[in-house]
């Protein structure tokens, strides 16, 4: 015997979907085929459990959410170097944590995931910008600028410009000036 | 995980090097696309069509016959359309004058052109990775020099 048979694909995949997500106990709501809206909090455990639950019927998260975590990661990151004179004195890792209710590890996964880089060599990357915008905007000295950032030395300062930069900071503030001498000869 | 498309533009003369640089970036599993192109003229050609998709960094060889790399960054840094866009010195001349005359003309990066495929990798990996920072967490690009 043969049968014939005709579905709904759509139909199918919101069963599923919602047979899943019944399975957590969560509060939701389908928002259209492929929106689900979760309306309370839920942890990363349990949300790394569902994703591998729809897996197995090939459905997929978009997840756009590690995109806003990382948003959040830098968010946090640059108001800690930019708006703060110093760094925080707790481990930059448990601040994170703390922060963003996440534990550091998965923090750090996303972010290199997303980014490509990671968290420390971000923070990094951050300072050396500052520094360079001090350099270049204000009149004052590499002392001043090493302390600012709270670095325990100028040597140590000038280490780390040069290891991210390729160039010590004299030949970087030498470099800005002859490009705006340049700029200004031309215009 | 769907990252955005990074696009990356070779100017160098040397086929050689082309493909050296080609396999290196297919290695490094990001997601980019490579165009390349032979010699200077051909670069500002390409950049100048309608309708291109611009790269977000340019390597950018020294020596090319016809126009150099260094008459390229002179004509691109004069494109307001142009202007912005990453450039990177690819090159084998390390003297600390070339170095300097072109970051002061506008480049952001200066490579030193590896010998090695492992080296070169690496190198490429931080350029591309770091420019994608000044890229997408609103950095000041007048800022962005690396030597490496």
């Amino acid at each position: 015997m043969k049968l014939y048979i005709k579905y709904d694909i759509n139909e199918i995949c919101k069963k599923i979907l919602q047979e899943q997500l019944d399975k957590f106990r969560l509060s939701y709501a389908m928002l259209g085929y492929s929106e689900v809206e979760i309306r309370e909090d839920i942890s990363t455990e349990k949300l790394k459990e569902l994703y591998a639950g729809l897996n197995n019927y090939g459905i997929e998260v978009v997840e756009s959410n590690k995109n806003i975590l990382v948003q959040k990661v830098k968010d946090a990151i640059i108001e800690m170097i930019y708006m703060d004179d110093k760094l925080p004195t707790s481990k930059i890792s448990s601040y994170l944590a703390d922060k963003l209710a996440h534990s550091y590890g998965y923090i750090s996964n996303v972010f290199a995931e997303v980014t490509y880089t990671s968290i420390e060599n971000f923070i990094i990357l951050h300072r050396i910008e500052l520094s360079k915008k001090l350099i270049t905007t204000n009149e004052i000295s590499f002392t001043e600028i090493a302390h600012k950032l709270n670095y325990s030395s100028l040597a140590h300062f000038c280490t780390q410009f040069k290891n991210t930069t390729g160039l010590t900071p004299t030949a970087f503030k030498r470099i800005i000036i002859k490009r705006r001498e340049n700029a200004m000869n031309n215009s | 995980m769907q990252n955005e498309t990074i696009y990356v533009l070779l100017a160098d003369d040397d086929e050689d090097d082309r493909l050296f640089f080609s396999d290196a970036i297919k290695e490094l599993k990001m997601n980019t696309i490579v165009n390349v192109v032979k010699d200077g003229q051909e670069l500002i050609d390409h950049l100048t069509q309608d309708n291109v998709t611009l790269p977000h960094v340019l390597f950018l060889d020294l020596n090319m016959p016809i126009k150099t790399g260094l008459d390229c960054l002179n004509e691109i840094k004069n494109i307001d359309r142009l202007k912005n866009i990453a450039i990177a010195i690819y090159s084998t001349s390390a003297s600390e004058k070339d170095i300097e005359e072109t970051f002061v003309r506008g480049a952001n990066v200066y490579i030193k052109k590896p010998s090695n495929f492992s080296s070169l990798k690496k190198v490429l990996l931080e350029v591309i990775t770091l420019n994608w920072q000044y890229h997408t967490s609103g950095l000041n690009r007048d800022n962005f020099l690396l030597s490496l």
